[in-house]
């Protein structure tokens, strides 16, 4: 069997969602003839009609909003971001209408927000965010942002057929660089469900998206020059978040680092520190640390790029200096 | 008309004995354009009203008992306590509870209407905003893409002369808010909002267009608002006089009993029997919503997500029924004392 990249497995998730389901449909900029900026709805068109595939006006609030009218009466519309920067657009209507929907009206709101996310592609301020935690406070919403290409697909398919409103985050740099076999079938994976990336016992890794390769190169290259053996949790999903996942590596090997792309206030690194600190703090041996993009915009230039972001040089660096604590 | 505004006075009452825990908003003087817009829909086509359209609730099946627990907080109201006021929907009767943020429900309800395009309903979707959400950006959003799409959406902007403080001079530097429809390539009409016969031929156009599949139609409803933005609000930036001219020369409520005794050749008593039917409508809808219980504090966890339904308690609230009773106030917390 061939192998599927990140970026085809998306597909193939709308793809069998929108055969399985009627009512689910796709709304956003360019998706249609033109098949997305990244090539995402390729051919969707072609296969389901532009009454189910609908070109909208660049209006994020506009469209995000007619798929929380739309949901409400029983549809499963599927929002695509052109880059997830964008989504700030949208923030109102998300946060306030869509989150709150089902709380304070008791109107079911199933929309699925996704877009490409995430940096290390020189894409500059506007086409290389990672603008999670910006939602991760909002009750209402869940928030999922895959790894590999067998999560994206089954985490997508989930999102679809979530009665509540998802917000998928895809990682642009992952789209076309990783591939892998597909499990056969109707293939889900679970909303709130960690995952296991590499067994380890001296030292965890708890991250997600695309620092789940970086962190798998660093505990390469540290089983490697320093015997270590390091654990990986990819949480996949943000929100709702593992707890127990996230508990169970603590108690394992009691020293912790937590890993993102994002910027470093107020991201998610420092909630998982939190959670740790309140359900497993005596099962610590260090302090948590963070690895984390520096606090600013993301720069265009290579090298300033390049400074900014973790790398799997910073990972290695602060896993020696966790394990020698 | 005469339920919207008997309700509206009752809750005034309520709230002046501090029953209303949250603010009170009147629709008194524009009642016409809610109720008389409401009528051109048929049942199965769905509103999204704003803070001075609870005429077209009612009008949708409403029950005054439901607004009063709603006003009074109370457990058993359709939203269980969490939201305020009219702020509440319910799809089988044809009404989605609108949200704080003005604008926002025009594209909610262009959704609401490409769903019943794209299952070839024949439903029609109306919804209303006032002369200051025309400013926002998800007015022209939401309005922008409903008219590529030819969703059939009616768009009611009830132009009642103020938003908050702010009068339509400082709103915009548009000469008409219907001249805005150009822009977007629909009808734009403009109608006497306070004739509520001329409210309801003016939407049935518009209805019976969209049912066609020609289309979004904006109207402007021209009227005025008589009390302030909310009851707190003491109108201290309107001119002198020009809500007493208001309410002698152009109340909607007289101008319709006009034509129902002049022109349809009603008798006074049937007027007094209809309003009779009202008042009683109201004091048993008072004591209903009265007897209401308030909820239970842990109610708050409840319906955040379909899965998991219910929060778990924080850890410092395990077991505790009420956080308030528990816990030690100082004397005055949350009342103004001055």
């Amino acid at each position: 069997m061939a192998e599927t990249t990140y970026l085809e497995a998306i597909r193939q998730a709308l793809f069998e969602e929108m055969e399985r389901d009627e009512s689910v449909f796709l709304l956003g900029e360019d998706i249609g003839a033109y098949g997305g900026a990244f090539k995402v709805t390729d051919g969707l068109l072609d296969r389901f009609g532009e009454r189910r595939v609908i070109d909208t006006p660049i209006s994020e609030a506009g469209f995000v909003g007619a798929a929380a009218g739309a949901a409400h009466m029983g549809m499963r519309p599927v929002v695509e971001m052109q880059f997830i920067d964008f989504i700030s657009c949208a923030y109102d209507i998300l946060t306030n209408y869509v989150a709150t929907s089902r709380y304070r009206a008791m109107l079911p709101c199933p929309i699925v927000v996704r877009g490409p996310s995430g940096g290390y592609v020189r894409g500059g301020p506007f086409h290389s965010q990672n603008p999670e935690a910006a939602f991760l406070h909002t009750p209402g919403l869940k928030i999922v942002y895959p790894a590999t290409a067998s999560d994206a697909k089954g985490l997508l398919k989930a999102a679809i057929r979530d009665d509540d409103p998802v917000l998928f985050f895809e990682h642009k740099y992952l789209y076309r660089r990783i591939k892998e076999d597909l499990p056969d079938g109707d293939h889900i994976v679970p909303i709130g469900k960690a995952r296991v990336a590499r067994e380890g016992k001296d030292l965890s890794i708890i991250t997600y998206a695309a620092t789940v390769w970086k962190a798998l190169e660093a505990a390469e290259q540290l089983e490697k020059e320093d015997g270590l053996s390091v654990e990986i949790v990819d949480l996949r999903s943000l929100l709702p978040m593992d707890d127990a996942a996230i508990v169970e590596t603590v108690k394992k090997t009691n020293r912790v680092m937590v890993v993102h792309e994002d910027t470093r206030t107020g991201g998610v690194a420092g909630e998982v520190a939190a959670r740790i600190n309140e359900q497993a703090f005596e099962w610590l041996d260090a302090p948590i640390l963070r690895v984390t993009a520096a606090d600013v915009p993301l720069p265009y230039s290579p090298p300033l790029e390049d400074y900014v972001l973790p790398q799997t040089a910073d990972i290695v660096g602060v896993a020696r200096k966790l394990a020698a604590y | 008309m005469r339920l919207t505004r008997s309700l509206e006075e009752r809750l005034v009452n309520l709230y002046r004995q501090t029953k209303v825990v949250g603010g009170l908003f009147r629709s008194l003087g524009q009642e016409a354009d809610a109720v008389g817009s409401a009528f051109a829909l048929e049942r199965r086509d769905v509103l999204s009203p704003l803070i001075r359209n609870l005429g077209s609730m009612l009008v949708k099946g409403a029950q005054p008992a439901e607004i009063i627990r709603q006003y009074m907080a109370k457990g058993d109201s359709p939203t269980r306590g969490r939201e305020l006021n009219i702020h509440y929907g319910d799809l089988e009767r044809g009404f989605i509870g609108q949200i704080s943020h003005l604008g926002d429900m025009v594209p909610v309800m262009t959704g609401v209407t490409l769903s019943f395009k794209l299952r070839g309903e024949s439903r029609v979707g109306l919804v209303y905003v006032g002369d200051g959400a025309t400013s926002t950006g998800a007015f022209h959003e939401g309005i922008n893409f409903a008219a590529v799409q030819r969703c059939p959406l009616v768009v009611i902007v009830e132009n009642n002369g103020y938003a908050y403080s702010t009068p339509l001079s400082r709103q915009t530097a548009a000469a008409e808010l219907k001249d805005k429809a150009l822009a977007y390539g629909v009808p734009g009409v403009r109608a006497d909002g306070n004739d509520v016969l001329a409210v309801y031929d003016v939407t049935r156009e518009a209805v019976d267009r969209a049912r066609r599949g020609e289309g979004v139609t904006l109207i402007e409803l021209m009227t005025y608002r008589r009390k302030g933005h909310a009851e707190h609000d003491n109108q201290s930036y309107v001119p002198p006089g020009e809500i007493d001219r208001w309410e002698r020369e152009n109340d909607p409520i007289d101008r319709y009993l006009r034509v129902l005794t002049d022109e349809l050749e009603f008798e006074e008593a049937e007027i007094a029997a209809v309003d009779a039917r009202v008042k009683e409508e109201v004091d048993v809808a008072t004591d209903a919503a009265e007897a209401s219980p308030m909820p239970e504090p842990t109610d708050a966890l409840v319906g955040i997500y379909a899965d998991p339904p219910r929060m778990e308690p924080l850890w410092y609230r395990a077991g505790i029924r009420s956080a308030v009773d528990a816990h030690e106030r100082a004397v005055g917390w949350g009342v103004f004392n001055g």
